[in-house]
């Protein structure tokens, strides 16, 4: 288990609980948190689980997998710490995570 | 009197749903036309997870958004479905008799006795760039296709993005335009790697532009486009004087002109009852993805016993005399002609 925080635009933060070896974007559909659209259920194929992750987290999280990295060419707004969430393994050590939903996804 | 073609049948989305509406549908005699904004059959399969694998289709353990799309087109033949690729359904009228007038964006005519929406998640459509005010520029020098190379000609054209579409316009314009800058926010292509050395070669002779960054600001007033404003990775900015800017940035799905049917809709999906799956308008019926009841479920296997019911109740539709006589494909020599396998 591992407790993910998730702040919208407009600076709202929803803290779920989410289990170890699903994703960070399962924790978000599961929550109903507002902001992950996730079409594709999950395939790394159409980037609207985009999130920022919070610059204190980027090292514990680790960087993109080159898919990653090409499926974040279709996401809005793309920054140094963006990632998509369905890539983005909770584990026991990502408790506490916080992440930013951008603007809009797509 | 304009052109037009009259069907029984007009099945908007060729994702797997709408294929095996075909299937069901051809079994009771009735000939469908398919109308798909994407290039190709398989709708989010094809588009989204092509080589995914899908586990949850009965009696294929496994099989990818591909295989389960090109299996369908094997099982449908028979049954010689017209397909209009590359369209998008753009009105509905209710005709005095009863059927219904469709016009697409490719500027064909429909007149249908029944619309069955098969259409997912919506139409896909080009994916906008995060840059402030481009919708005042869209159409005029904002371009998200390539329909005529010849209206490029002469133009100083900026292509975004890293992927297939983005190389292949970037060396094919490069032949007519003036010059052509290629914008990506990364050094790194997903393109076909023959693409990316023909795209690095031109840059090497000076033919192509390549600029790292990401574009922050149109300048142009009135839809007409001077300069786009790129941000570089160092946090620098410069300007790259453009006439015609081509984002291709993938796609995303939206509902679409289906909002404005006259359908009652239901964040953003059509309700249907679950013993025709017929919509609030009769004649017009929803499968799959796009509609809602208690209960439902988004799985292809949902679509596929929505299509077998839906056929069954717009063959009444179509042809109100007519008795519908249930029947099985494994037994029945009437269906199986209709498969061609008897």
């Amino acid at each position: 288990m591992a407790n993910i925080t998730f702040i919208d635009q407009s600076g709202e933060a929803r803290t779920v609980e989410a289990a170890a070896g699903s994703s960070v974007m399962e924790a978000a559909i599961r929550n109903d948190i507002p902001g992950i659209d996730a079409d594709c259920g999950g395939a790394c194929s159409c980037a609207t689980c985009h999130v920022y992750v919070a610059e204190d987290w980027l090292e514990k999280v680790g960087p993109p997998q080159p898919m990653e990295e090409d499926m974040l060419d279709f996401a809005f707004d793309v920054r140094a710490n963006s990632r998509l969430s369905c890539q983005i393994r909770v584990t026991p050590e990502l408790d506490g995570l916080t992440v930013t939903t951008p603007e809009r996804q797509g | 009197m304009t052109e037009h073609i009259s069907a029984d049948v007009v099945i908007v989305g060729a994702g797997p749903v709408g294929l095996f509406a075909v299937f069901e549908l051809g079994l009771l005699d009735i000939r469908a036309h398919v109308v798909d904004i994407l290039d190709r059959p398989g709708g989010q399969c094809a588009e989204l997870y092509p080589e995914k694998p899908i586990y949850d289709i009965p009696a294929l353990p496994v099989v990818t958004g591909q295989q389960l799309t090109d299996n369908l087109m094997e099982q449908i033949r028979p049954f010689q479905p017209t397909f209009h690729f590359s369209e998008m359904i753009t009105s509905l009228d209710h005709l005095p008799d009863g059927r219904f007038r469709l016009k697409t964006d490719g500027g064909e005519t429909f007149e249908t006795k029944v619309v069955v929406i098969a259409a997912g998640g919506g139409s896909f459509q080009p994916k906008r760039p995060p840059i402030p005010g481009v919708e005042a520029f869209d159409g005029k020098s904002v371009h998200y296709a390539v329909r005529k190379m010849e209206a490029f000609r002469a133009q100083r054209v900026t292509i975004l993005g890293g992927g297939d579409s983005a190389l292949d316009w970037t060396i094919n314009l490069a032949q007519v335009a003036a010059r052509v800058t290629l914008i990506h926010r990364r050094d790194a292509f997903r393109a076909a790697p023959a693409s990316v050395n023909k795209m690095r070669a031109l840059v090497e002779a000076d033919v192509v532009d390549l600029a790292i960054g990401q574009v922050t600001e149109l300048i142009g007033e009135n839809g007409v486009l001077e300069a786009v404003k790129v941000k570089r990775d160092d946090g620098s900015t410069h300007e790259i004087a453009t006439d015609a800017l081509l984002p291709f940035f993938g796609l995303t799905m939206k509902l679409g002109p289906i909002a404005d049917w006259g359908l009652a809709l239901h964040e953003n999906l059509v309700p249907v009852d679950t013993e025709k799956f017929e919509t609030t308008t009769p004649g017009i019926f929803a499968i799959g993805d796009i509609n809602t009841y208690p209960g439902k479920l988004k799985l292809i296997l949902s679509g596929f016993h929505e299509a077998a019911l839906m056929a069954q109740a717009a063959a009444r539709r179509i042809d109100p005399e007519r008795r519908v006589v249930f029947q099985y494909t494994t037994s029945s020599t009437s269906l199986q002609k209709k498969l061609g396998v008897a």
